[in-house]
């Protein structure tokens, strides 16, 4: 048990590894680099020349992958140049608000996805299961950031429900109640909308899986013991069912970034998908890449997750 | 006859396919007594497994007609919570693939203890686990306390079929229905399972309705022996005489299936073609009349019943009186001729 664990972390090490070197030769390989544009052209170019020198700039590129991979291993993602503040300070806050949004997202997700897959799954072909599968077919058409907006509309502009912007009302103190209502009250419209969209995959999954396991085998065992319909569906349907569900969880980590990247800018939310958007349009490198970078540890993370999480829930996988 | 069990009439069981529906077990009836082991033999797909599945009640989306008395109780027309009470504890059922039967997710023991809980929601933990361990010894497994705490794919496949008997068995049933529960196991650990199921038979006294396509366990194991055709029952009869003196065409063919050691021979006997489908199966006259197409017409009766040709052995339709193999007529035609 323990030794597969440590062994798929293990293989997350290379990983990381490789990702890092390719975050950075994807950064190089973009024109230009941090002087370009930022200098006074009117300079003479032997002294930008100079700096550069100074800067390390004009070293071949692994030794700029190691001067840079130092300085992050120790939590140091250089400056960012249009902020003039370090990146990892400039990350760590908006890291919060990001995590705060995709947690609510996902405990939206699943409130969402598991009473609509176990209605759908177990009553399948009836009217009830095609509203269901008809919101998830919608679900999958309409394009987030579509829906986001259709929503920030509906409940933001006309019936004024909720926040339109920001991740907090300006003038709370932070650490008293007020602030975490107003958070939450920011949070509640992207996390919902967010959560509408992805969930229906969930939703399709976990209803395809309980239609499969319900005509197993097993199931005939269970009701010729004698067991009621509602204990064969707790029991033995369910359980069997939210496996692959439990499983999928990590990779649901992978699709949320590409959810938050759309739903802050839409929102105005300050999180790493904000930045991250902001960061491309002003060319601020340093910022891009460790941005990259993070969002690929987190890919890794999330699949690290499901591995774990499915190694601990499928005897079938406990390698001894 | 006051040991009579289960006393079946005129079962029907049909499936609805588009918007017809087709009986996948044709006006069955019989009877299962006491201590008595009753073999249901047919190839693939006549109808025996969907006949086990009605008395059981196991078919979600099935017609049921007839009668199955089953104490006084119809099994045709018992409500839910009637069935939940009698399955898993005055009938047991023992399933063909093991692996498929048994929860994947659920350690064996928690499996049979289950079975115990849901017909004694009163009895405590330890006195199930008691049982449990019981049951375990009683078919076979040699450490009952280890196997307790083991998942199923962690087990052989004859381990796995004794943990499925030992399911069926926990409450003592008095009916104990087999579904092919050798087919999926070696010849070594077949033998050893069939005698597990005998052993049973002599220790809990049940009827046992033992489903299967091998003429071999049939000849083992069965008292009374019926033949299975395309939903219907085409011969019944005690194992003896069924064995000795087959009748119906079709019994006669699975038995010449059957290869000897004493006799060479070019090829195997082979029945022509294959069990009608659902859809495509001719639903008046012969049954079995497309697969022996050189036995006359008139042969057949026009709707075949049973016959009692002798004490306790039903025949059905008229055209096992002047069936012959081909192959043996021309051997026989060949003889005379030189």
């Amino acid at each position: 048990m323990w030794k597969l664990i440590v062994r798929r972390t293990l293989i997350t090490i290379p990983q990381i590894i490789i990702l890092s070197i390719l975050v950075f030769i994807l950064a190089q390989a973009m024109p230009g680099d941090a002087l370009t544009g930022l200098i006074d052209p009117n300079i003479d170019p032997a002294t930008i020349e100079a700096m550069r020198e100074r800067l390390g700039l004009n070293n071949p590129w692994y030794v700029q992958y190691f001067d840079w991979i130092k300085g992050v291993i120790q939590g140091d993602f250089g400056q960012s140049f249009r902020f003039k503040m370090p990146v990892s300070e400039l990350i760590g806050d908006r890291m919060i608000n990001t995590l705060w949004l995709s947690l609510a997202t996902l405990i939206l997700t699943y409130l969402i996805a598991i009473p609509l897959g176990i209605i759908s799954g177990r009553f399948n072909d009836t009217w009830l299961d095609r509203m269901i599968t008809g919101y998830t077919y919608i679900g999958f058409a309409a394009p987030l950031f579509i829906f986001a907006l259709v929503m920030l509309f509906i409940f933001g502009f006309q019936l004024g429900w909720f926040p339109t912007s920001g991740s907090v009302a300006p003038g709370t103190e932070p650490g008293t109640f007020a602030y975490f209502i107003s958070k939450l009250n920011h949070l509640l419209l992207p996390a919902l909308s967010m959560a509408l969209i992805t969930t229906v995959s969930t939703v399709q999954y976990l209803r395809s899986e309980i239609i499969d396991t319900k005509q197993k085998d097993f199931i005939v065992t269970a009701r010729a013991k004698g067991s009621s319909e509602s204990r064969v569906y707790n029991r033995h349907v369910l359980r069997n069912s939210l496996l692959p569900i439990a499983a999928f969880f990590g990779y649901e980590i992978t699709g949320l970034i590409g959810g938050t990247i759309f739903i802050e800018n839409i929102f105005g939310y300050p999180g790493m998908g904000e930045l991250f958007l902001s960061s491309i349009s002003l060319r601020d490198y340093s910022v891009m890449t460790a941005l990259v970078l993070l969002f690929g540890l987190a890919a890794i993370i999330g699949a690290l997750l499901s591995d774990i999480i499915l190694s601990l829930v499928d005897p079938r996988i406990r390698i001894k | 006859m006051n040991d009579v069990l289960l006393n079946i009439k005129n079962l029907k069981t049909s499936f609805r396919i588009k918007d017809d529906y087709y009986a996948a077990v044709d006006d069955v009836s019989l009877t299962v007594r006491k201590n008595e082991v009753l073999a249901i033999v047919g190839e693939s797909g006549s109808g025996k497994s969907a006949f086990a599945f009605s008395i059981m009640g196991l078919h979600t989306r099935a017609k049921i007609e007839g009668e199955i008395d089953y104490k006084g109780i119809n099994l045709a027309k018992a409500n839910a919570n009637q069935m939940k009470k009698l399955r898993g504890n005055e009938m047991g059922m023992i399933f063909q693939d093991a692996l498929s039967a048994l929860n994947p997710l659920m350690v064996v023991g928690a499996q049979i203890d289950e079975a115990i809980l849901l017909h004694n929601p009163k009895s405590s933990k330890s006195l199930r686990k008691k049982q449990v361990i019981n049951l375990l010894n009683q078919v076979g497994i040699p450490r009952p306390e280890k196997t307790y705490d083991q998942y199923p794919h962690e087990l052989s496949g004859g381990m796995r079929q004794r943990i499925v008997i030992a399911m069926a068995i926990s409450n003592q049933p008095e009916l104990l229905i087999a579904d092919e529960p050798t087919t999926a196991l070696d010849v070594t650990i077949q033998s050893q399972i069939l005698d597990l199921i005998k052993e049973l038979k002599e220790t809990i006294h049940a009827g046992i309705i033992l489903i299967t396509h091998d003429l071999g366990v049939v000849a083992e194991m069965a008292d009374r022996v019926a033949v299975m055709y395309a939903g219907q029952i085409v011969e019944i009869a005690d194992v003896y005489t069924l064995m000795e003196n087959p009748q119906h065409p079709y019994t006669r063919s699975l038995l010449n299936s059957i290869p000897t050691l004493n006799e060479v021979k070019e090829e195997l006997h082979v029945i022509q073609g294959v069990v009608p489908s659902l859809q495509n199966l001719p639903r008046t006259g012969c049954r079995f009349a497309a697969r022996i197409p050189w036995i006359e017409e008139s042969a057949h009766e026009a709707s075949p019943e049973l016959h009692e040709i002798s004490p306790g052995h039903y025949v059905r339709c008229t055209c096992y009186k002047d069936f012959y193999f081909p192959e043996q007529a021309e051997e026989e035609r060949n003889y005379v001729a030189n």
